[in-house]
């Protein structure tokens, strides 16, 4: 009925009381209170350069986030996206440190790569999923570390720079490196990369037949397998192509703000990929919003953090808290039914139905 | 006699926005039997799910014994006095029947149940009911009608003097009816009330004393069961005239178009639930399949349609053989299958009804794209509205979640996405089971004009009514066997059904539903 209604007024009410809780807690633990709050609000739109911040840091979210929107309408908790970003830049590491083919075909072979590992890194607990039963949860965490330590073998292996200190491996070409598209912000091309795939991903989920069927397998497999569906073949895609576009959106994040691969810990945008995916609700449309909301958070955590003597730690609080209360269902269930019972009480009111009382 | 329940303007809305209850009024006298009827949808079994404690009542009051009680779970209507048996029933299949009597309310010695005590205690107070039972027996190795007495027992087991039996006939052959109505009237006569819900109106005016009649969840009126013919008491229930008969216009039959032949399938104990049967349906005939539920019917279904592999003999789905085909191709092949499940098979219930009716019509009607590859949605829904329309399927509008809708107008759903193409082949499992007879009647009709057209339709129902009434020929499957086949069902009864349904009669030639 008015299921949408509630559902924007359950995403509101949430963050709205994770803010109240925030702006207590800062007042409860902060000095100066008012450095805090504002940096963490206001400071994103201070300057071009923060904007820019929360710019660059929505990208790789909209990679992960709509992958994960894609793997989550196929109704799998796959969460090996993380994994797969981590092997885009991997896939960077390995070819731009062992080819020397031209920068746009190196380009090209770093994507498609990027693209390949990526879909099987998350296709893998799929398919073990369909062959063997296992759940695709634990397994692809289980693999997001066996990634993790696949690289750092890698990068130790063949790629390791001893000359500098700590871990990371030699200096990418230069060439290949992007430029910001924006003057005065880090803001680079990879932006026009994750509007592309939210788009096409967008069209393919809600306009074309195939997305109408991965639709309908993930609200009810029992029925797609009864009308004909192969649900083999639609839970296989949504992950593999989820996967594809995590590595991709690595492999950008890799060549658009770092010199050298240095992930010696997992980036975690796979792990901020489930927040957005819940956030948008799955569907494409509403991912760069929800990742725009995301990268703003943590881009004022992180100011807040530099300027007041707030820890950025807290805004993982609040976050934490709005996922919490998003997918509390029962929070507005109260409010839902009374709506109700009042729209029930004005039909009551039409002559039509007392006379079937009276009847 | 005096009232032992009394329910007071009990409304009942469910966050769904279904209003099941509106000030309903229900009195029980002491020591009546008391029929609750009604369509289903009509709020019968809300009603009573109110008066046990498994949902709160949104508003009214109930009083027992003349005093107002809070009943907000089914301890808290046993600690009343008043126990309900379930339609589906809610047994523990791998224990004993003593051992399913005492479940949750066992008396131990510190912790340690003497099970030998147990059931000689059991067996005593199934005697003292006259319920005859072997109670040393697991429950899995009883018939239905065993189960539905134990249930009874459970129910009294814990205390209870006001009985709600929720269809309890439904699963039971016209035999073990009689027996359960025996045991009925003499619990009526040690003083037992009993709440009896069913859309079986003989079976009301042979065993209830009044009724209360409901309708679109109001209480329609309280009558005496002798005061009412059956067809009065339809024509509340459904609030206009019915047709208990239907018009079948003589056809000519074509070539088998559904063939099954040797078919033998295995459950996971390697045990034959179906062994050995062969059957054929032709072009313009109704095949109706009786059998009391647990006889292999769903693994039949399940093999025709698709969903079970791994069986031994052969399906002909027109002429195709369907063993290694997939889902889609069966389909393709001219089959469509109406589920008895229908809100696990059936539907996307979180989906509106025009994202519902157009699965196979993707992938043949191209006037439902635009730029050849983009859904046409406007398209969808002006398509969904006449449907609506033809189908009589009462919603908001095209965009109403199929969820939301009542039993019977999501089953004309299923029936506009399935039969609307008019298919050879039409599989058609239990269509009817839990819809209000406006909506049965419907799809009863449209199976009957398809055959008319030349469809081949199997109707496995536990309405034997319907079977005898829809189809063109009748099979009984007893034991994963076919033990009887009738050619004019028109000249069966009901309780001859019952004795092949039972395995107590077995024709010896069955091989006339075979042909070819």
């Amino acid at each position: 009925m008015n299921k949408r209604k509630f559902e924007i007024i359950r995403t509101s009410l949430a963050i709205g009381i994770a803010f109240v809780i925030l702006l207590f807690a800062i007042l409860f633990i902060s000095e100066d209170p008012v450095t805090a709050l504002h940096s963490v609000f206001l400071a994103p739109l201070s300057s071009l350069r923060n904007f820019g911040n929360v710019i660059e840091l929505m990208i790789p979210l909209m990679f992960t986030g709509l992958a994960l929107s894609l793997i989550f309408s196929g109704n799998n908790f796959n969460l090996a996206s993380e994994g797969a970003f981590l092997a885009g830049g991997i896939v960077v590491m390995i070819v731009a440190l062992g080819s020397s083919m031209p920068t746009f075909v190196t380009w090209i072979i770093i994507f498609v790569l990027a693209g390949v590992i990526g879909s099987i890194i998350v296709g893998v607990p799929g398919f073990l999923k369909i062959r063997t039963g296992a759940s695709e949860l634990v397994s692809s965490i289980m693999l997001n570390s066996i990634i993790l330590y696949v690289g750092i073998y890698i990068l130790n292996r063949w790629f390791r720079d001893v000359d500098i200190n700590g871990i990371a491996s030699l200096a990418y070409p230069k060439e290949l490196l992007f430029t910001p598209i924006i003057e005065g912000t880090r803001i680079h091309f990879g932006l026009i990369l994750a509007i592309i795939a939210v788009i096409g991903i967008y069209l393919l989920m809600y306009k074309t037949k195939f997305g109408y069927k991965i639709r309908m397998t993930g609200k009810n497999g029992d029925y797609a397998k009864v009308v004909g569906i192969n649900v083999t073949i639609t839970a296989l895609f949504t992950q593999f192509a989820g996967g594809a576009i995590a590595a991709i959106g690595g492999a950008v994040q890799a060549l658009a703000l770092y010199t050298r691969f240095v992930w010696n810990i997992t980036p975690g945008f796979g792990w901020d990929g489930v927040i957005v995916a819940i956030l948008a609700r799955n569907n494409p449309k509403y991912v760069p919003l929800a990742a725009f909301f995301y990268a703003y958070l943590k881009t004022g955590a992180n100011i807040m953090a530099r300027r007041s003597d707030v820890p950025a730690e807290l805004i993982s609080i609040v976050q934490g808290i709005i996922i919490l209360l998003i997918v509390a269902r029962k929070l507005t269930a109260r409010l839902e039914y009374r709506s109700l019972l009042k729209q029930l009480d004005l039909q009551e009111e039409k002559p039509a139905l007392k006379e079937e009382v009276s009847n | 006699m005096s009232q032992i329940i009394e329910m007071q303007n009990i409304s009942k809305v469910y966050p769904n926005g279904t209003v099941a209850n509106k000030n309903v009024n229900f009195a029980l006298k002491k020591g009546e039997i008391h029929a609750l009827l009604g369509e289903n949808g009509a709020g019968k079994s809300t009603l009573m799910k109110v008066l046990y404690g498994m949902d709160s009542a949104t508003e009214g009051k109930i009083l027992v014994d003349g005093k107002e009680v809070t009943i907000h779970t089914p301890m808290d209507a046993l600690a009343n006095k008043i126990g309900m048996v379930h339609q589906h029933f809610m047994l523990v299949p791998s224990m004993t029947i003593a051992e399913n009597l005492i479940l949750g309310s066992e008396v131990s010695n510190h912790g340690v149940i003497k099970f030998k005590e147990v059931e000689k205690m059991a067996d005593e107070f199934a005697k003292k009911y006259n319920f005859e039972m072997d109670t040393s027996k697991r429950v899995r190795d009883v018939s239905v009608g065993v189960r539905q007495k134990l249930e009874i027992l459970k129910a009294l087991y814990r205390g209870a003097e006001v009985l709600i039996l929720d269809e309890p006939t439904a699963v039971l052959t016209p035999q073990e009816t009689e027996e359960l109505f025996r045991e009925l009237n003499s619990l009526k006569k040690q003083g037992h009330s009993i709440i009896f819900i069913s859309h079986k109106l003989a079976e009301v005016k042979e065993i209830c004393d009044r009724m209360t009649i409901m309708r679109h969840g109001k209480q329609v009126g309280v009558y005496d069961v002798e005061k009412l013919s059956e067809l009065e008491i339809s024509e509340k229930m459904v609030g206009r005239e019915i047709v208990l008969t239907f018009d079948k216009k003589k056809v000519k039959v074509g070539t088998s178009g559904l063939k099954v032949r040797d078919l033998k399938i295995r459950d996971e104990y390697n045990k034959n639930v179906i062994d050995g049967i062969s059957f054929d349906v032709r072009r313009g005939e109704i095949l109706g399949v009786a059998g009391v539920e647990g006889n292999g019917q769903p693994e039949l279904i399940d093999a025709i349609v698709g969903l079970r592999r791994g069986y031994k003999g052969e399906i002909f789905v027109c002429d195709e053989l369907i063993k290694n085909m997939s889902i889609k191709e069966i389909r393709d092949a001219g089959l469509r299958f109406i589920p008895e499940d229908r809100m696990k098979q059936g539907i996307v219930a979180d989906e509106p009804i025009y994202n519902n009716l157009i699965i196979d019509r993707l992938d043949f009607d191209k006037s439902f794209f635009k730029y050849k590859y983009f859904i046409n949605e406007n398209k969808i829904k002006e398509f969904t509205r006449d449907k609506i329309k033809e189908y009589d399927v009462v919603c908001e509008n095209e965009n109403a979640l199929v969820g939301a809708l009542s039993g019977g107008n999501i089953q004309k759903v299923v029936v506009a996405r399935e039969l609307d193409e008019d298919p050879e082949v039409i599989i058609a499992n239990h269509p009817t089971r839990g819809i209000d007879v406006g909506a049965a009647e419907m799809v009863r009709k449209k199976l009957i004009e398809l055959r008319t057209k030349g469809s081949v339709v199997l109707l496995v129902s536990a309405d034997l009514n319907e079977v005898l009434e829809v189809s063109d020929r009748v099979i009984v499957l007893h034991k994963g066997k076919i033990v009887a086949f009738f050619d004019d069902p028109k000249n069966v009864t009901e309780n001859e059904l019952g004795y092949y349904m039972l395995g107590v009669k077995v024709q010896d030639d069955v091989s006339g539903v075979v042909y070819e």
